[in-house]
């Protein structure tokens, strides 16, 4: 008798489920993923850190204790001499070796790396993807013509590819001279044939599955098969890879201010530039250059470890 | 006029090789001459062995391959030399169902926008709510709820999928639809839903179907007209009772062999025909008839020189063999020495009587090969009595042989022959 109770019970349940579906809505595959994101620890653990290293980055100037130039105990400090001020409760981070208080500086510093990093792999995102779509959509339904495009467009970064990332950041800050802006185009440009590349094999990859024909065969305009079918289809790596990158981007143009190719101005704070600095002091005051490159590691492994969740989240194959 | 006619229709595939600059080094010739017609409200079947090209044939006449030569008209207008432009705007009219239902469908668009992208190419319904209208009323054709517009297509089942398929190739009006392994797919409960939904549609929408297909029952149960591709050439076409009944061409004669009848004294009969060897490559096709190189049949005039053309050999059956007359009067033999093994059923009972008797009581049973079940029980009773049961085996054995060396293929024979087969499993009991 329960049995059959139950068995109603379930029928019944079926049928309100099957009724309530009248008004479901599909869920589409981004916001799967970004559920199946909610759900991994790497991505919530590369979330917060990146969530607060956004917010230092906005808030840091005003929440900053003391101006980051101010050269407030200069008197305390004698590099020379190998005497420096260490973590106190008026300077949380210490003192440089111009006597400036470190905790503001740092906080200051994180706008300017997250600035440079954002806007460099935006440069290789938006240049990278462009170049990459023309390329992808010459080689898949350019026919010949467009095959020969792709040739030529693909030998140019196989090129750039070809060149020590670094060594061609450096070569490009040289020729445009000392200056922020330098900083992160040279760090863009290097991104620019990861991106193109990318996007092309993902939509080379994209361009040969059923659905593509298929809509081919219905009838629709190449130009907006292009759009609607093959690009959204090819985007996922992309945006993995815009999340690792901004991570390479950071490190690289601290690289970049480090080898004194960054901001002339070597007041205002940015991590890579305060890094450079604590060098020459770092067998006396090694903490100097570790609050910077703690900034730097963490940041950069927050968005390491966001891309490498979203990159699972994203793969087909591991649909549930 | 038939609504749909390829003439010497090739599909070559250029094989490429260089650095810089690509060098042609050969043509894969994966269609290479294929005529058939399609009346109106027909349905023409297109079957064949994987690699054999009938998948290139159904996207050549869709123009989604590159047509190296030949003609396909449709309705009177060569689709094969239109401007791309306008064919495009033909592709209303001669639609699509793919193989892989799930890897058709754009995984990121909803099913209405998948419906409606094609309606809005060719400028059907005037705004997004009347061609809702008109895809909601294709869904109920083809029996999917009408919630399903707003779902994405890994949120059905394989059948569902496929009925998305159709629905989209519907949604145009077309009047032919090329069906490419429309079941293949999917589970076999499935696909007599959709071969039945695929023939409801045709009687009530006139629709023209060009099926491809690898399964023969599907092929036989849905076609009028049955056409058999071997390496990018028809070999055989004929009205599809016709065909099943009485295959010409050696190629399609194997091919029928190869599906088990469900009597089992019919298929005790059966004569099965096994080719050796594997399909030659389209890069480099044999000379003359294509089938030569596997044919039971082949002769040493004719065949490995000169390609037959596809004849009508009388109502309407076409086959391309230079010697479809002579093997049917039985003048032409089989030539063994070429790798054939023609199976009879009472050649197998006596092979195994044999195989008994030397003493392998476990081991020897070819299992594809034997539609016979008495030898298999043979060994495993008679494990007991090893010297009892090898002198009975003899016995069974040399009867056997002797009923096939009299009558090898008529039914008298058989007859014996399975009652030589009683035998064998009732003396090691006895």
């Amino acid at each position: 008798m329960t049995i059959l109770t139950n068995k109603a019970d379930k029928i019944d349940r079926l049928a309100e489920l099957t009724q309530s579906s009248e008004a479901v809505t599909g869920t589409s595959l981004w916001r799967e993923a970004f559920r199946r994101m909610r759900s991994s620890k790497m991505a919530i653990i590369g979330a917060v850190i990146i969530g607060a290293f956004v917010l230092v980055a906005i808030i840091g100037p005003w929440v900053a204790p003391h101006g980051p130039t101010a050269q407030n105990w200069r008197s305390e400090v004698f590099p020379n001499q190998g005497k420096f001020v260490g973590m106190r409760g008026e300077n949380w981070f210490g003192l440089d070796h111009l006597g400036r208080d470190m905790f503001s500086r740092w906080l200051v510093g994180a706008r300017q790396t997250l600035l440079v990093g954002v806007v460099s792999m935006l440069i290789g995102l938006i240049v990278g993807a462009l170049v990459g779509v023309l390329s992808g959509a010459a080689a898949t339904l350019g026919g010949k013509a467009g095959q020969r495009v792709d040739t030529v467009i693909m030998r140019f970064t196989d090129i750039m590819l070809s060149l020590p990332s670094l060594l061609l950041a450096v070569s490009i800050a040289a020729v445009l001279g000392q200056s922020l802006t330098t900083v992160m185009i040279a760090v863009g440009v290097v991104q620019i044939p990861i991106f193109a590349r990318l996007l092309r094999g993902s939509m080379l990859v994209q361009g040969g599955a059923d659905y593509v024909l298929a809509a081919k065969a219905v009838g629709i305009r190449r130009k907006r098969i292009v759009l609607t079918q093959i690009l959204p289809n090819s985007l996922s790596p992309v945006i993995v890879q815009a999340t690792l990158s901004l991570a390479t981007a950071i490190i690289e143009a601290a690289a970049l201010s480090y080898l004194g190719l960054g901001n002339p101005d070597p007041a205002i704070p940015e991590w890579g530039v305060m890094l450079s600095q604590a060098q020459r002091f770092f067998d006396n005051e090694p903490m100097m250059a570790a609050y910077p490159a703690v900034g730097i590691i963490i940041t950069a492994l927050g968005f390491t470890l966001l891309g490498e969740a979203m990159r699972e989240a994203l793969d087909p194959k591991l649909r549930g | 006029m038939s609504l749909l006619e390829l003439d010497d229709v090739k599909v070559h595939f250029p094989v490429k090789k260089g650095l810089f600059f690509d060098r042609t080094v050969g043509h894969v010739y994966a269609v290479d001459g294929v005529s058939l017609s399609i009346e109106a409200g027909q349905t023409y079947g297109l079957v064949g062995e994987s690699g054999c090209g009938k998948t290139t044939l159904g996207r050549a006449v869709l123009r989604l391959n590159d047509i190296t030569d030949g003609g396909v008209v449709f309705d009177g207008t060569d689709l094969a030399k239109l401007p791309s432009e306008e064919m495009r705007a033909f592709r209303r009219r001669l639609q699509m169902v793919f193989q892989d239902p799930l890897g058709s469908l754009n995984p990121r668009q909803n099913i209405e926008s998948i419906l409606s992208e094609g309606m809005a190419a060719h400028g059907i319904g005037k705004d997004q709510t009347e061609r809702r209208e008109k895809i909601k009323d294709i869904l109920a054709k083809v029996g999917l709820p009408s919630n399903a517009l707003s779902r994405y297509p890994h949120e059905f089942s394989g059948g569902q999928r496929q009925r998305i398929g159709i629905a989209r190739a519907l949604v145009l009006e077309p009047d032919v639809i090329i069906c490419d392994e429309p079941v293949s797919a999917l589970d076999v409960s499935v696909q007599a839903q959709v071969i039945n939904l695929l023939e409801e549609l045709q009687e009530s929408l006139g629709l023209t179907y060009l099926v491809i297909a690898h399964d023969l029952a599907v092929v036989r149960h849905i076609s009028d007209v049955i056409g058999v591709m071997y390496l990018g050439g028809l070999v055989e076409e004929a009205p599809s009772d016709a065909l099943y009944a009485k295959p010409r061409h050696p190629y399609t004669k194997a091919l029928m062999s190869a599906v088990p009848v469900p009597d089992p004294e019919v298929e005790d009969r059966r004569e099965r025909i096994l080719l050796h060897g594997d399909l030659p490559s389209p890069a480099n096709p044999p000379a003359g008839c294509r089938f030569h190189t596997r044919c039971p049949w082949v002769q040493e005039t004719k065949c490995a020189t000169e390609r037959p053309p596809l004849l009508d050999t009388g109502d309407g059956h076409k086959v391309a063999c230079h010697f479809t007359a002579e093997i049917e009067a039985g003048t032409v033999k089989q030539t063994l020495a070429t790798g054939i093994e023609a199976v009879t059923g009472t050649e197998t009972v006596a092979a195994e009587a044999v195989e008994v008797s030397e003493g392998e009581t476990e081991t020897e049973v070819p299992a594809a090969d034997a539609p016979e079940k008495a030898p298999v029980t043979v060994p495993a009773q008679a494990d007991a009595d090893a010297k009892e049961k090898a002198a009975a085996a003899e016995e069974t054995g040399a009867k056997a042989s002797d009923a096939t060396d009299v009558e090898k293929e008529t039914a008298d024979a058989t007859d014996e022959a399975s009652g030589a087969t009683e035998k064998a499993e009732g003396s090691p009991k006895a």
